[in-house]
């Protein structure tokens, strides 16, 4: 298949279900919160008025302000299509909350914290998993292997939420190694108390979701393993008495990486959508937790500007994973 | 059906023991129903009985409202499950009917549905589940949360029947089938759905890990009928009460094991179920045990099983169809 074809056939309708899929997203996100009964123009007003009468008609000339400003006004269409030209313009509107704070100047203080701790957590336990699931799947009749996968038989199940307040009962109050909530102590800076303190507060979040993670990731590593020793080239290997460390690493992770490397683009993609469970349960000052925050105030643009930007992000993960495969998988290019 | 069930008894482990957990838990679900008292109500245990630990007379020990752990935990658990049925019934419902829709028509239905799939994908699933809780605060019952998360977890389930389908449709013994003349609505419904119901029992199973998992999420933050007992408002009310920091962690035990005894269960029964369906590990046993030919050869063709077996052998298996992306959330 030349270039060209590829390009037309299998690239460009790919970048166009993007496309798709981001307006579909942006749409609907736009839709949901304005079904919400809490209208936070109300809100706002009635809390203004709580304490002292204001003249009627200064109210009526207030709303009208409001809803100019927070792009509420007109019909939902007009408001449909207001949302779009300011996003386009990179304007994610001014917080309904923390007024007149910028939506971007809120999601910009919580993205490092998310950033850091997501990449860490997940590339470590995608190593981790890899690594583990496909020495146990090559040695699955080993007691190690087998003792080992019914530890992880029982972690992989369990709601993330429960391994996060049994690490933090444990750790955090029973055995208080770990501070319980926060992401770091003391000013900003590059001293050694400051950063060593971002690690000791992010150990214990790290830590769960590199449990979680771990476990999934062993089941798919293991499986896939499982099925690569059975075939001819291992065999082969195993009959030239090629090491065994070798045979892992070079052979059965080798050409297993494709769905892993698929996996990991699709977490990372998935990091802006913040560990929203983890931040909340941590006290972590993350994006997650920054959503959860403004869920529950109904601060639209808040709210809307997270989930852009995960639908982005999760979309985006997923493109670049599609258009890679014809680069990894021969059988891609040839179909 | 009940050599399914028979065979899966005699030949995974993981199945007998998953069964035998949620045995138990069927059981404490029917004892929900002989509690001595409302198990929500408060100051129903005797004043110098209150805030003790597991004893002989409250198995499970007591909060320091009055209440009984034991009754809670057992109404807790019927209902978590009342969520989680319903949930799975809705996703798994719209899955299997967009899944086969898709599957089977193929074309423009095809690629309308799969295009809509494929969007729903990507919008962050729990922030959208707590946007919608919230705004339906209040208002949340059990049925209207169940429906909620069910509405939420059909995108991945078709994807899956979708692919389940497309398979079928390639084997050698549909190609058999329609050329000797099988109309449509039989060779679905006696040469496929053989397949399909297994593959459907184990997501089903599949869906309660999930369903349970958000529940019990969901609840934490507060999102659920906070008045009616569910694991998740447990450990809600027993973290809001600090049971741990009061020296009363039982409160907070209980409804924790109990979540993790039951989808470690759950999750037991789909690995049987899933080893079942796997042709590999039946070759296995097939050159073990001689029977297990006579066994599966009456629950399916022995041609087809044959067939399949060649069939999965051929394709490079891939348990990574369960899309990473599900993880996040399970």
């Amino acid at each position: 298949m030349g270039g060209m074809q590829l390009l037309r056939t299998y690239i460009l309708p790919r970048i166009a279900q993007w496309a798709v899929v981001i307006f579909v997203g942006v749409t609907l996100t736009f839709l949901i919160p304005r079904f919400s009964p809490i209208n936070p123009i109300d809100d706002m007003i009635s809390r203004m008025t709580a304490f002292q009468t204001i003249d009627p008609e200064a109210v009526v000339r207030m709303r009208a302000n409001m809803e100019d400003l927070y792009g509420l006004g007109g019909t939902l269409l007009e408001q449909y299509l207001a949302f779009w030209k300011r996003l386009l313009q990179g304007d994610l509107g001014p917080s309904f909350q923390n007024f007149p704070t910028p939506v971007a100047e809120i999601i910009g203080a919580g993205i490092p914290w998310t950033v850091g701790l997501l990449t860490t957590a997940t590339i470590l336990s995608w190593l981790l998993g890899i690594f583990v699931g496909s020495l146990v799947g090559y040695n699955q009749h080993r007691r190690w292997a087998q003792a080992l996968e019914r530890v992880v038989i029982v972690i992989y199940p369990m709601p993330y939420l429960i391994i996060a307040l049994v690490l933090l009962v444990v750790f955090a109050f029973y055995w208080p190694l770990f501070p319980m909530v926060g992401g770091a102590q003391g000013t900003p800076a590059l001293t050694w108390d400051y950063i060593s303190s971002i690690f000791r507060f992010g150990f214990l979040p790290a830590l769960s979701i590199v449990i979680g993670g771990f476990a999934f990731r062993f089941i798919i590593a293991k499986a896939l393993a499982t099925t690569e020793i059975s075939s001819d080239y291992v065999q082969y290997a195993e009959l030239a008495a090629v090491p065994k460390r070798r045979i892992v690493t070079s052979y059965v992770i080798r050409n297993t990486m494709l769905p892993h490397v698929n996996d990991l683009a699709l977490s990372l993609g998935a990091m802006f959508e913040g560990a929203l469970i983890t931040e909340v349960m941590f006290g972590y000052p993350g994006v997650g937790s920054k959503l959860f925050t403004a869920i529950s105030v109904s601060d639209y643009n808040v709210i809307m500007g997270i989930t852009l930007l995960s639908i982005v992000g999760i979309a985006t993960g997923s493109l670049i994973v599609d258009l890679l495969y014809p680069v990894f998988d021969p059988r891609v290019r040839l179909r | 059906m009940l050599t399914t069930i028979r065979d899966l008894f005699r030949f995974s482990l993981s199945f007998r023991f998953g069964s035998l957990i949620l045995l138990f838990v069927a059981a404490l679900v029917i004892t929900s129903f002989f509690a001595p008292y409302p198990p929500e109500k408060r100051r129903v245990v005797p004043r110098k009985f209150r805030g003790d630990p597991p004893s002989a007379q409250y198995l499970l020990g007591t909060t320091a409202l009055g209440q009984d752990v034991f009754w809670m935990l057992a109404a807790g658990v019927k209902n978590t499950l009342i969520i989680a049925s319903i949930a799975v019934f809705i996703g798994r419902g719209i899955g299997v009917i967009l899944g086969m829709i898709s599957g089977y028509l193929g074309g423009t239905a095809d690629r309308v549905i799969q295009s809509i799939v494929e969007s729903v994908i990507v919008i962050p699933r729990l922030p959208l589940l707590i946007l919608i809780a919230v705004i339906l605060k209040g208002g949340l019952t059990f049925v209207s949360l169940g429906i909620l998360i069910g509405i939420l977890d059909w995108a991945f389930p078709s994807k899956r029947y979708r692919a389940q389908v497309l398979s079928l449709r390639e084997r050698d013994f549909t190609h058999t089938a329609v050329f000797s003349g099988m109309n449509t609505v039989k060779i679905v419904v006696q040469e496929h759905l053989p397949f399909i119901i297994p593959f459907m029992l184990a997501d089903v199973v599949s869906g309660f890990l999930f369903s349970i998992g958000i529940e019990v999420t969901l609840s934490y933050l507060g999102l659920n009928d906070l008045n009616s007992l569910s694991l998740g408002t447990m450990i809600y009310w027993a973290n809001e009460w600090s049971s741990i920091f009061a020296g009363k962690p039982w409160v907070m035990i209980a409804p924790v094991t109990a979540s993790i005894i039951m989808v470690v269960g759950f999750y037991l029964v789909s690995i049987g179920i899933s080893e079942y369906l796997d042709p590999r590990k039946r070759l296995a046993r097939i050159t073990n045990v001689a029977t297990m030919i006579a066994a599966t050869s009456s629950s399916y063709g022995s041609a087809e099983v044959a067939g399949r077996m060649t069939d999965e052998f051929a394709s490079p298996a891939a348990p990574s169809s369960d899309d990473p992306r599900k993880s996040k959330d399970e």
